[in-house]
């Protein structure tokens, strides 16, 4: 019974905390008060529900509670600040809120979580604090939990935190849906984050699996809430269709600790579910449009995740959506994925012509794809002795062990294969 | 709030391209009408060039006077503006309408939250 109701604050607090917090943060103005008393509801929750049951509608009982506590709190601040009136200037300044809006019983307005995002996402803050601060408000994850994710000690990342907030605070970041002027760019920066999230948990790095899962997972239901709330953005169907059809892959590309590129793994492996809802996300932005570098990104994504085998990609129109978001993103990297998509649909030597010319820059010397790439064309090309040369310098160059361990079993098998 | 406005211009010796001037001038002069109108303009300034700034640091009890601005970095302090807002949105909507080519080329507008003076004691 206890732990019954153990699990029902848990599973409540991952999937509310964040709409909850929301709605507190526009209420008492402030960051860390909006913090404080719901931790202390859910305290008071884990003590009295599994004597007294739990409520029919739980998340109304804690934000009530809480609320309760923001009231008390405020009114303790208030006589505090009126004893120390002659020594206020000693005070950083608070913004303290009207009665009004504290005594009015809590309601949820739809915008509330966008108001968050929008805050939390504000480019005023640097993208390390965007992140940390949008996975700990609107995700519920731990400090510790986002440490762990990110790498950082734990030290680090509260501090990071403490001054996003401060900053929010005095700088006086707004709680608010940016104004028009300033929404696209806005919009930009809350995506960022999120695809930012997203990669950290599905790029193989070290790290914590389970927790790199969880990014995952989280990122997409970030997404969802964005989609959910600014419906007509069709970059925001494009990011969260470009982010499942990713993650319908995730128990296909690493087996047994190893990588499994696109065209070996077994695609029965594959999240249809997943793979279903993309597809039609994607198909609804680019029919509302206009066009952008998710949509592009996700689209091509569609292209892999409707072959039915490796061998019956359509390798020509995904090497045409390369060519249009190299329009939005001239980067060497899309550019390089570029010339592999011609390389599968126009010939190898025809691809390898254009990640050479691509190199001649030397931009991309230091950059271990490249090197893979140019290794792999040889591969298919059987000039084994080059393959063996470029993935020797592409080995040199990362310090990812699953990526190491993949490029060693590929200079395994042209070894076996050199005549 | 208050929010003080920082110019940053690329200084250029000979100033900004002669066919700026006036687009420059003028577009300082519709950000101070209409800070004015909305009442939230509480201070401006331009700045001469850092050529003639003399820079002063206290140094062991004692004050050395030098040639020259605090930090010679490719972009200087031109000017500033002083301006009430309701929060840093508004402010990043001011500074997109302010020009930094005052002394040269484009450079940046920095924003700061005003602090209150404590008391007198």
């Amino acid at each position: 019974m206890i732990s019954d109701a153990a699990a029902a604050a848990e599973r409540l607090f991952r999937q509310e905390s964040g709409r909850i917090l929301a709605t507190l943060i526009r209420i008492s103005g402030s960051f860390d008060r909006a913090e404080e008393a719901m931790q202390e509801a859910f305290a008071s929750a884990l003590a009295s529900w599994p004597e007294k049951g739990t409520p029919q509608n739980p998340g109304a009982w804690i934000t009530a509670a809480a609320h309760r506590k923001l009231i008390d709190q405020a009114r303790r601040e208030r006589t505090k600040l009126e004893k120390q009136d002659s020594l206020r200037y000693e005070t950083p300044a608070r913004f303290l809120p009207p009665d009004l809006a504290l005594e009015d019983p809590p309601v949820h307005l739809p915008d509330d979580r966008l108001r968050l995002i929008f805050t939390c996402c504000h480019p005023a803050l640097n993208p390390e604090s965007q992140v940390a601060l949008t996975l700990r408000t609107l995700g519920g994850l731990s400090t510790a939990e986002i440490a762990r994710a990110f790498l950082v000690p734990e030290q680090t990342l509260a501090q990071r935190l403490v001054r996003a907030k401060r900053k929010i605070q005095e700088a006086r970041i707004p709680y608010e849906i940016p104004p028009p002027s300033q929404l696209h760019e806005r919009l930009a920066s809350v995506r960022a984050v999120i695809y930012l999230v997203f990669n950290e948990g599905y790029v193989a790095t070290a790290g914590d699996q389970l927790v790199r899962r969880e990014l995952c997972s989280e990122a997409i239901r970030l997404g969802r809430v964005l989609c959910e709330l600014l419906c007509d953005e069709s970059e925001n169907l494009g990011l969260m269709a470009l982010m499942l059809l990713h993650h319908s892959r995730r128990d296909a590309r690493i087996r047994n600790g190893q990588l499994v590129t696109l065209e070996e793994q077994d695609r029965s492996l594959w999240d249809r579910q997943a793979i279903v809802e993309g597809l039609e996300l994607i198909e609804r932005a680019l029919q509302a449009g206009p066009v952008g570098p998710y949509q592009l990104q996700a689209a091509i994504a569609a292209l892999h995740a409707e072959a039915a085998a490796s061998e019956a990609t359509d390798w020509g129109q995904i090497a045409a959506l390369y060519g249009r978001l190299l329009e939005f993103n001239n980067t060497p990297v899309i550019a390089l994925n570029c010339s592999v998509a011609i390389a599968m649909s126009a010939g190898f030597e025809e691809g390898l012509r254009r990640i050479d010319a691509l190199g001649a820059s030397g931009d991309l010397d230091q950059y271990y794809l490249f090197h893979a790439a140019r290794a792999d064309m040889f591969r298919r090309m059987s000039r084994f002795g080059e393959a063996a040369q470029a993935y020797r310098r592409a080995l040199a160059l990362t310090t990812n062990r699953i990526e190491q361990d993949f490029l060693n079993r590929r200079l395994a098998e042209i070894a076996g294969a050199t005549p | 709030m208050r929010y003080m406005f920082l110019i940053y211009s690329q200084e250029r010796p000979e100033g900004p391209h002669p066919a700026e001037i006036e687009d420059i001038k003028n577009r300082h002069w519709a950000v101070m009408q209409d800070a004015k109108q909305r009442g939230v303009l509480l201070a401006v300034e331009g700045l001469k060039p850092t050529s003639l700034a003399t820079t002063v640091r206290a140094s062991q009890g004692k004050s050395v006077t030098l040639d020259g601005p605090f930090a010679e970095t490719k972009e200087q302090l031109a000017g500033y503006y002083i301006l009430e807002c309701k929060d840093l949105d508004e402010a990043i909507g001011w500074a997109s309408r302010i020009p930094s080519s005052c002394k040269g080329l484009e450079g940046c507008i920095e924003i700061r939250p005003v602090a209150d003076l404590p008391k007198q004691p």
